[in-house]
C-alpha cells in the first residue's frame, strides 16, 4: 500500500500522549519538542518499511527519549560533565516503556501538558495558540491563519508564551485530587476558549477557522477518554458537540448570520447530535450538575426540536435559572431573558434586562435583542436607537449587516 | 453458519484520518454491506459511536454502572444485543438484567444512519 496518510495520523492522535511523557523527562518544553520531532521523523522513514508499531506513542517515546538524552549528553561534553541523575535515567528505558502502557500514569502527564499551556500569566489568545502548538501539533502558520494573523507575529508570540511558562515551574508530582480537578477546570476552559475563537468567526473567515472547533472537540474527547466520569467534561464535549452540529446552518450562501430560530434545521448534523445527546444523558446521570452540563442540557433541548416552534422554552428558562444561581452573569441573564421573551413576551424580557444595561453597555447582543423587542412592542425610535448602538458594538461585517437588515426593515412599515 | 465479524482500530488514529479518508473507507464498507444484503446474507451492521459515549456496567455483588467502555484484556467479547431504548437509562437497566457473576456489558450507542435499515 502507498497510501502513508496513516502515519500521519498515527503521529497526530500519539502526539499528545508522547510529548507529555517527554516532557515529563525533559522538564523542558523545547528539548522535548525537539526529542519528538526526531521521532516522528524517524517514524517517517521506518514506519513505511516495517509497518506500523503495536504502540505507536510508545515507540515515539522511546525514540525521542533516546535522541534526547545522546543530544543532552552531546551539549554537556561541549560544556560541562553531565549530571549522573541523568545519565543513570537512561539505564531504564525498558521500564518507562512498560511504565507508560499504564493509563492512570500517562493521563496525570496529559493534563500536565495541557495544564502547563494555560498559565494564567498568559492571555487567552497566547493559552490557545500554545496547546494548538504543543498538544495539537498544529504549524505556526496554520495558527496563524486560524488567528488572522501573520506567521512571524505567531512566532513571536508563541515564543514569548514559552518563555513565559520555562519559568513558571509547575510540579511533576502526580497531583492530588483537589489540584487534579482545580487543573481539569483550568484546562476545560482553555478549551471551551479555543472553540469559541472558532465558533464566533462568521463570513469569509469562517471556513478558516472551522478547524480550531475541530481542534477544540478533539481535545475536549481527549479528556473523556482519559478521566471518563468527570460529568463537567462530559458536559463541555456535549456542549461542543451540539453547537458544532449547527455549524452548517448557521450562514446562509452569502455569508450572513442565520438566527438559530431561522435555521434550516435539516442541515444540522444528526451524528454530532446525537453523541452529544448521549453524552449529556451520561452527565446528569451523576446527579452534579455544572455549568457545561446545564449549557448542554440547554443545547440539547435546542437539538431535539425538530422545528423552532417545538422549542421547550419553559425547560430552557428553567435552566437559565439553574446556571445564574450556579454562575450569576449578566449575559447568562440576558440569553434567560430570550426564553422569557417566547413565554410571556418582550416586555417581560425588556423588564429583565433592564437591570443589565450598564453593565452591557459594550455587548453587541444586548442592543441586537433589545432592539427586536422594543420593535416588536412598536416602538420604533428606541428600536432604532439600540439597533445603531448594536451596529457600533458588532464584532464581524455580517453581524453588522444582520442589524442593518432589521433596520431596513424598520423604514418599510 | 451465522458470522459475527468484529471491527477494531485505535480510535484516535481513526478520528484523526482527514475527512476524504473516512468517507472513503466508510463508502466502501457500505457498498460491501450493500452487495450482502441483497445476496441475503447480511443480518446486521452497525457503525458505533466513539468510546466516549459508552457506559459499561460491571458485574460484582451489586453491579456497578461505569463511565466509559469496557477496559480489561482478560476477559474476550462473548455476545452482543442489539436493542432499541428510549433512554440511555432504559438501556443500563436492560443489561444490568443480563448480568451474571462476572464479566461487564458495554452500552454503546449505534451511529444513526449506519445500520441494516440505512442500506438498500
Amino acid at each position: 500500500m502507498t497510501d502513508v496518510s496513516w502515519i500521519e495520523s498515527a503521529l497526530t492522535s500519539a502526539r499528545p500522549q508522547a510529548m507529555s511523557a517527554l516532557l515529563r523527562y525533559f522538564r523542558d518544553l523545547d528539548v522535548a519538542e525537539e526529542a519528538f520531532q526526531e521521532a516522528c521523523l524517524r517514524a517517517l522513514k521506518a514506519w513505511p518499511v516495517n509497518g506500523p508499531p503495536r504502540d505507536p506513542a510508545a515507540w515515539l517515546i522511546f525514540v525521542g527519549r533516546n535522541f534526547g538524552l545522546d543530544d543532552l549528553r552531546r551539549r554537556s561534553k561541549q560544556t560541562e560533565l553531565p549530571s549522573d541523575e541523568v545519565l543513570s535515567e537512561r539505564e531504564d528505558v525498558e521500564g518507562a516503556l512498560a511504565e507508560q502502557l499504564d493509563a492512570s500514569h500517562y493521563r496525570d502527564d496529559i493534563l500536565r501538558l495541557l495544564f502547563i499551556c494555560c498559565h494564567p500569566q498568559l492571555p487567552a489568545t497566547q493559552q490557545i495558540a500554545l496547546a494548538l502548538r504543543i498538544v495539537s501539533g498544529l504549524t505556526v502558520k496554520e495558527i496563524a491563519r486560524a488567528f488572522l494573523v501573520s506567521e512571524s507575529a505567531m512566532e513571536q508570540r508563541i515564543t514569548r508564551a514559552k518563555r513565559q511558562i520555562a519559568a513558571a515551574d509547575v510540579p511533576f508530582e502526580t497531583p492530588g485530587p483537589l489540584e487534579r480537578a482545580n487543573r481539569l477546570g483550568t484546562v476545560a476552559a482553555m478549551i471551551y476558549l479555543l472553540f469559541n475563537e472558532g465558533y464566533s468567526a462568521s463570513g469569509g473567515e469562517a471556513h478558516v477557522r472551522l478547524p480550531l472547533c475541530e481542534e477544540a472537540i478533539r481535545l475536549a474527547r481527549l479528556l473523556v477518554r482519559l478521566f471518563p466520569g468527570e460529568p463537567e467534561i462530559l458536559g463541555l464535549t456535549a456542549l461542543l458537540l451540539l453547537q458544532h452540529s449547527r455549524a452548517p446552518a448557521r450562514l446562509d450562501a452569502e455569508g450572513e448570520i442565520v438566527l438559530l430560530e431561522d435555521q434550516d434545521r435539516s442541515q444540522w448534523d444528526r451524528a454530532l447530535i446525537d453523541e452529544g445527546l448521549v453524552l449529556v444523558e451520561k452527565a446528569l446521570r451523576h446527579g452534579a450538575a455544572g455549568p457545561y452540563q446545564i449549557q448542554a442540557a440547554i443545547a440539547a433541548i435546542h437539538a431535539r426540536a425538530r422545528r423552532a416552534e417545538d422549542t421547550d422554552w419553559v425547560e430552557i428558562d428553567r435552566l437559565y435559572g439553574a446556571l445564574e444561581e450556579l454562575q450569576p452573569s449578566p449575559i447568562v441573564t440576558l440569553n434567560r431573558a430570550v426564553a422569557v421573551a417566547k413565554l410571556r413576551g418582550p416586555a417581560a424580557a425588556l423588564e429583565m434586562i433592564e437591570p443589565l444595561g450598564e453593565r452591557l453597555s459594550g455587548y453587541f447582543h444586548y442592543f441586537g435583542v433589545k432592539g427586536a423587542w422594543l420593535k416588536e412592542l412598536g416602538r420604533l425610535e428606541e428600536a432604532r436607537e439600540a439597533f445603531d448602538r448594536a451596529i457600533a458594538l458588532a464584532n464581524t461585517p455580517q453581524q453588522a449587516a444582520h442589524i442593518r437588515s432589521h433596520l431596513d426593515r424598520l423604514l418599510v412599515p | 453458519m451465522l458470522y459475527a465479524i468484529l471491527c477494531y482500530n485505535v480510535e484516535s488514529v481513526v478520528d484523526d484520518w482527514p475527512r476524504e479518508k473516512a468517507e472513503a473507507v466508510m463508502a466502501h464498507r457500505r457498498s460491501i454491506a450493500e452487495k450482502l444484503r441483497s445476496e441475503g446474507r447480511l443480518s446486521a451492521f452497525a457503525k458505533l459511536m466513539p468510546t466516549t459515549a459508552a457506559t459499561t456496567v460491571r458485574a460484582g455483588r451489586v453491579p456497578v454502572v461505569l463511565d466509559g467502555p469496557f477496559a480489561e484484556t482478560k476477559e474476550q467479547l462473548l455476545g452482543v444485543h442489539f436493542v432499541e431504548c428510549a433512554s440511555l437509562e432504559e438501556a443500563i437497566e436492560i443489561a444490568s438484567s443480563l448480568v451474571v457473576e462476572t464479566g461487564a456489558l458495554e452500552i454503546r450507542p449505534v451511529q444513526a444512519g449506519f445500520n441494516l435499515e440505512a442500506t438498500q
